[in-house]
């Protein structure tokens, strides 16, 4: 049970220069950040696909990477599994050569064992004969898995890798890799940029913006109550506001604070005052405050003898289906985007143009940064 | 139909393809993957064949290899004769002359390989060795086989450089292509046209061939 411990810094433009520090025990480590943030960049150093300017990787006691000691060890020897984000399984080859392919060093009764038994555990075995062309995204995302598994690595990296698959596929396969890694107990780094994954996945997580690290904790400490703003974006905090705290009550851990300019594109010259978690400033002091679609409540009547402090009076302006999920935009003073079942908009039968009260409990709203 | 040299062009034109895929592999692997700065003069000098007068690619090989040079006489001390106007020569200044019809094809195979392949075999413990074994060339063998059919079909119809490198000795340096100029010029249109539709049936069913096989958008060069 070794830790996965790097320390590096690259420049690869003028503008652009990876430098992090980060630690990942046996277990799912997240590396989150938009797109552009240095993420799949980190993957390859660490892979040895990339020569870091400076830093120090390694596994446990063992060095991968050393700029000090001017240690290197070439990408094909430093034993780390890779899921590439598109899995570069070798077209011309077939899902069994595929994965036996890491296993030249061991004679051929032992590779095809090895195969066989790694086929049982992700479920592929019916599949080994076929070509990857030939076999379904999902069963080629475990023979990608399998390959890099069977080598018995001591680090695995996924770049991406169930971004193109459906939920219910993913969560079946990542479903097999945990129980893998139940027996194996080694660091695991995925690359994501999507909430959800992080946090049904991550034992750890270390969010990357703009090359560097910004943030480690649980995915639940980071993304839960995010400090930045494109952190707070990424985490799924669709609505975001500018606003002046009216009135501090520091008894009641709360203040009043007055939306101004609401996030980009909605109704101007808003007005409107919710209770917000207090935060450090003073009446006057301009705050940014984030909330989760899926954290506001709508009800198509005046609402009474609520618990929540914040019941706002405003008008639908459009519902939209994405999937599993019915998307509101409202005007409220501020225009504010809210998540709601379809069997909820079917039961208040609402429609664009209808009046309804937002429902926001005070601690739904996270102060972004004062 | 002269089948001397008919016999003759198809010998050196196999001996020529054969040759040039063992030059033109690591050749194209150095341009494709190994890329430096001054690389593209390499690449110019490959393709400097597609654009030269064959009499001028002919006149510098002759001159290279003519019996006051130092590869003239390192071949005439070891074989004890000269190397100019012999099957040798030919085979040389073909390999020349041919190198660009091998070497493109190849390195453009190179280059539409996925490079996360290549880091994939890397990443499984691969050597470099292995990993141009096992998944490049596999992936590239429609442009090595376009390559080696492009040299063949290349150098069965040289002129320039053979007359200017074998001369015209019958059953050693009298190709295909300088059968049907000695049959013209002895006013023989019958056997010249019999031999040059050869040529050109061959040629167009090569092209046809390679064209097929690439099962790319048309261009004019199949390179």
């Amino acid at each position: 049970m070794s830790t996965l411990t790097v320390t590096v810094r690259k420049r690869l433009s003028a503008a652009f220069t990876l430098d992090v520090s980060f630690s990942a025990p046996p277990g799912i480590t997240i590396l989150f950040g938009e797109s552009g943030s240095g993420k799949s960049t980190l993957l390859r150093t660490v892979a040895g696909l990339i020569g870091p300017d400076a830093g120090h990787i390694a596994i446990g006691e063992r060095r991968l990477y050393d700029s000090a000691a001017a240690e290197h060890v070439p990408a094909g020897q430093r034993r780390i599994g890779y899921v590439f984000q598109h899995l570069a399984l070798f077209p011309h080859m077939s899902a069994a050569a595929n994965i036996e392919y890491g296993l030249a060093h061991l004679p051929a009764d032992q590779r095809r064992a090895r195969v066989h038994a790694i086929a049982g555990s992700f479920r592929i075995a019916h599949v080994l004969s076929r070509l990857p062309a030939a076999i379904s995204g999902g069963e080629r995302q475990r023979v990608a898995l399998a390959r890099s598994l069977v080598t018995d690595p001591v680090v695995l990296l996924l770049d991406e890798p169930l971004s193109a698959l459906d939920h219910a596929t993913a969560s079946h396969i990542i479903d097999d890799l945990r129980a893998w890694n139940a027996a194996h107990g080694i660091p695991i780094l995925y690359v994501t940029h999507t909430h959800r994954e992080a946090f049904a996945l991550g034992d750890g997580l270390v969010f990357l913006d703009g090359g560097r690290v910004v943030a480690t904790g649980t995915p639940h400490e980071i993304l839960d109550s995010p400090a930045s703003e494109p952190l707070a974006r990424l985490a799924g905090f669709e609505n975001l506001f500018d606003a002046v705290i009216v009135e501090c009550r520091a008894d009641a851990g709360t203040m009043r604070c007055r939306l101004t300019g609401p996030d980009p594109g909605a109704s101007a010259g808003a007005g409107v005052e919710i209770e917000a978690p207090l935060a450090h400033g003073a009446s006057g002091d301009r705050v940014r405050l984030a909330i989760r679609a899926g954290d506001i409540l709508v009800a198509n009547e005046e609402p009474r003898g609520l618990s929540a402090r914040n019941i706002l009076r405003g008008q639908l302006l459009s519902l939209t289906r994405e999937g599993p999920i019915v998307h509101a935009v409202v005007d409220a003073g501020a225009r504010f985007h809210v998540d709601l079942t379809p069997g909820a908009r079917d039961d208040l039968r609402l429609g664009a143009g209808d009046h309804v009260w937002l429902i926001i409990k005070t601690h739904s709203f996270r102060i972004v940064s004062s | 139909m002269d089948w001397t040299a008919i016999a003759l062009s198809v010998r050196l034109a196999a001996l020529v393809s054969v040759l040039l895929l063992a030059i033109a592999l690591p050749i194209a692997y150095w341009l494709t993957f190994k890329r430096r700065r001054w690389t593209f003069l390499a690449e110019a000098v490959v393709a400097l064949p597609l654009v030269l007068p064959p009499t001028v690619l002919g006149f510098y090989v002759l001159l290279a290899i003519g019996s006051r040079s130092p590869v003239g006489r390192l071949w005439t001390s070891w074989t004890g004769h000269g190397l100019a106007f012999t099957f040798e020569a030919l085979v040389l200044a073909s390999i020349l002359y041919s190198l660009p019809f091998a070497v493109q094809p190849i390195s453009a195979a190179f280059a539409r390989i996925d490079s996360s392949l290549l880091e994939a075999s890397a990443m499984l413990g691969a050597s470099p060795w292995r990993t141009f074994v096992r998944i490049t060339l596999p992936l590239a063998k429609e442009g090595i086989l376009a390559g080696a059919v492009l040299s063949f079909a290349h150098t069965l119809g040289e002129f320039g450089v053979v007359l200017m490198v074998g001369g015209n000795l019958p059953g050693v340096t009298r190709t295909i292509s300088i059968s049907i100029y000695d049959q013209v010029q002895a006013f023989q249109y019958g056997p010249a046209n019999t031999t040059a539709l050869l040529l050109l049936a061959f040629s167009f069913i090569v092209l046809a061939g390679v064209y097929a096989l690439q099962r790319r958008p048309w261009s004019v060069s199949p390179l």
